[in-house]
């Protein structure tokens, strides 16, 4: 499936985007958290890769990820898992650089993409870094999706805008992944300068929490990222019922 | 004091050969940025110069001296000196770098900084410094680090700085660097990172090694008058991220001298339980920077281990990385127990006690001289910090044995 034209397709038709992230590899049951949340609503799924220093995550994914890896969660064995999720949106990995290079740049792009991974976000390769694996994802059909912050400027952020494929993600506040009280200041104006430098569909993630917070960012972007909130009901317990449940209630705040 | 010319600066995005370059959060990438274009400029600033120079004189107490060790000379059959980073204020090379990273942080218009410290050395540096310029200061500390490190916590407490203890991971100096960075994340309008050795993304191990290459452009006046306008045969520094060791090279990489960087050997390369980066480590990109890492076969960072906070980290920084990969400089590891012996004997015989980070290069001394050190050779040693923080450790591990 193609993750822009899907997200395109979605949101020309009046949908705000949702896309929630599960940490593969947390439990047994993370691939049936991956299809519950697509039944529940989400318009593509982002599945971590876990890294043993993911220093754009805050404690909860911090914690996701080294749960996960002390079950013996492997890159390639996530990609294998995610083959196997067969559902109705497009897929996408986020994972740190260590992992990719470790794998090679073709190994890994191809790989990803006989699992049936649409997309990839790589927070620790910044836009004039992208390598050789900028054009190994393109050249295997993986779309690279490159983050934009409240820092980036503005010519930078138009490159950022031209070079990533699938959507643009706006970093929401200043700061790492984790739940916040409130949405943060920067998360409208990321919203309007990334919607204002692109027609490609623009998300926002980085600590937007709730419902409330969701549909309040979405009011500038075209859709949001929920991660850390829907990990630690993970990582409380919760099960594909819990994480669908939570879902929900996004879909119908975005929706409403 | 005065300083000596710039040294070359790395290709591109900061690019030691294939090493180096800058792998950050977009988040941080600006602020690198113009991290860079402010060192650029400060570095050719005369002005920036002389002041930071005329601090190294009047506040850090340089030129260190370097001090003949005739007993252990004799003891060995080289000829061993040792350039005094121990009398360095606040005990250690560190000041040499937080100096110039406080004058920039002046110059940016920032107000505070964080660092990561692994035996406290560098956050004891960074709080003087922060003290001194009357900026904020937090430094981030691995747990572990906090336990055995205890004087140079109160130290920093003292000092004016808020210390973090980082429980993630192996609670060590690699999870100060992530716990470090994330803060920085957050804060990087207001704040400057003073990292602590040559290595993250660009501008730090260029950066670094510049602010660190006093130590190696002072040395090498210093033997050429002991040694008759001659250079050492052997030039030695303990490795952990490599800033003592890339600031002494950079005084010598012209030479002929062979440079030697002495890692971490913790409990022996074969356990395993180790920090020997370069000589085990494969390449990948972690904390900013392409360089050489303990890592696993997915890719997944391996916890270093060392009886030295300060060696106790699973990377090093690109520079070395490419300086192994060249050939010009080399790299051996000295184990816990070796380092041991050496911080004993160099007190005993030549009234110095050293920091256990550089007495692993003392150690590879002690055990290559005669074997790979050529009797009557000449040998500069680079004594990057002094003990005292480690003596309740030494203490206790040393009562256990006996």
């Amino acid at each position: 499936m193609n993750l822009e034209s899907h997200l395109r397709s979605r949101r020309d038709g009046g949908a705000k985007l949702l896309v929630p992230y599960v940490t593969g590899g947390l439990g047994r049951e993370w691939h049936e958290v991956v299809r519950a949340v697509v039944d529940a609503g989400a318009d593509a799924v982002e599945v971590g890769i876990p890294f043993s220093d993911p220093i754009m995550d805050g404690r909860t994914i911090q914690e996701a990820s080294q749960r996960a890896l002390d079950l013996g969660a492997t890159p390639v064995g996530v990609m294998d898992a995610m083959a196997t999720i067969d559902v109705p949106a497009p897929l996408v990995v986020m994972t740190y650089y260590n992992l990719v290079a470790r794998l090679g740049h073709e190994r890994c792009a191809r790989h990803l993409r006989q699992c049936g991974v649409d997309g990839a976000i790589v927070p620790d390769l910044p836009y004039d870094e992208l390598d050789g694996w900028g054009e190994a994802a393109d050249a295997a059909g993986v779309e690279t999706v490159l983050l934009a912050a409240p820092t980036t400027p503005d010519d930078r952020l138009a490159q950022i805008c031209e070079r990533s494929h699938g959507f643009v993600y706006g970093v929401s506040l200043m700061g790492v992944t984790g739940e916040r009280d409130e949405l943060a200041s920067h998360a409208g104006e990321m919203g309007r300068r990334c919607k204002a430098a692109t027609d490609k569909p623009v998300l926002l993630g980085v600590g937007i929490s709730t419902p409330a917070q969701a549909a309040q960012a979405a009011a500038t972007a075209d859709g949001v990222i929920v991660g850390s909130a829907l990990v630690r009901r993970l990582l409380d317990g919760g099960g594909p019922d819990e994480a669908a449940a939570f879902v929900r209630s996004l879909r119908v705040a975005l929706d409403s | 004091m005065h300083l000596g010319p710039p040294g070359p600066e790395p290709i591109g995005l900061g690019r030691f050969g294939e090493f180096g370059g800058r792998y950050a959060p977009e988040t941080l990438v600006p602020a690198l940025v113009q991290l860079e274009r402010e060192f650029r400029d400060a570095w050719s600033d005369d002005d920036f110069r002389e002041e930071y120079a005329s601090l190294l004189s009047s506040y850090a107490g340089r030129p260190t001296p370097v001090t003949e060790c005739h007993r252990l000379s004799e003891r060995l059959g080289v000829r061993v000196m040792l350039k005094r980073e121990d009398l360095a204020h606040t005990g250690s090379h560190k000041i040499n770098n937080v100096l110039g990273q406080a004058l920039l942080t002046r110059r940016m218009g920032k107000k505070r900084v964080i660092a990561e410290t692994g035996a406290g050395q560098h956050g004891v540096a960074t709080a003087t410094a922060a003290a001194l310029f009357g900026l904020g200061c937090i430094v981030y500390m691995g747990a572990v680090d906090v336990e055995r490190q205890a004087l140079n916590v109160w130290r920093m407490k003292l000092l004016g700085a808020d210390v973090i203890p980082v429980q993630s991971g192996s609670a060590t100096l690699k999870d100060a660097v992530n716990e470090a960075m994330r803060s920085w994340v957050a804060s990087v309008e207001s704040t400057h990172y003073c990292l602590g050795s040559a290595m993250g993304p660009h501008p730090f191990p260029w950066m670094v090694r510049e602010f660190q290459r006093v130590v190696g452009d002072e040395a090498r006046e210093q033997c050429r008058e002991l040694l008759g306008d001659a250079d050492p045969d052997v030039v030695v520094a303990c490795v952990g991220g490599g800033s003592n060791a890339i600031g002494t090279f950079a005084g010598f990489i012209d030479t002929g001298a062979r440079l030697v960087g002495v890692e971490a050997g913790g409990l022996g390369l074969e356990s395993g339980q180790h920090g020997a980066a370069v000589e085990r480590g494969v390449p990948g990109v972690v904390h900013g920077m392409r360089s050489l890492f303990l890592q696993d076969e997915y890719g997944q960072v391996l916890e270093a281990s060392s009886i030295s906070a300060g060696l106790d980290y699973p990377g090093v920084g690109p520079e070395h990385a490419m300086l192994a990969a060249s050939g010009r400089a080399e790299y051996h590891a000295a184990t816990d127990e070796e380092a041991l012996a050496a911080f004993q004997l160099l007190s005993a015989i030549e009234g110095i006690v050293p920091a256990l980070e550089p007495a692993h290069a003392i150690a590879w001394v002690a055990r290559e001289a005669g074997r790979t050190i050529a009797p009557g050779s000449t040998v500069l040693v680079t004594l990057s910090g002094r003990g005292d923080k480690d003596a309740a450790q030494v203490a206790e591990m040393l009562g256990e044995l006996e």
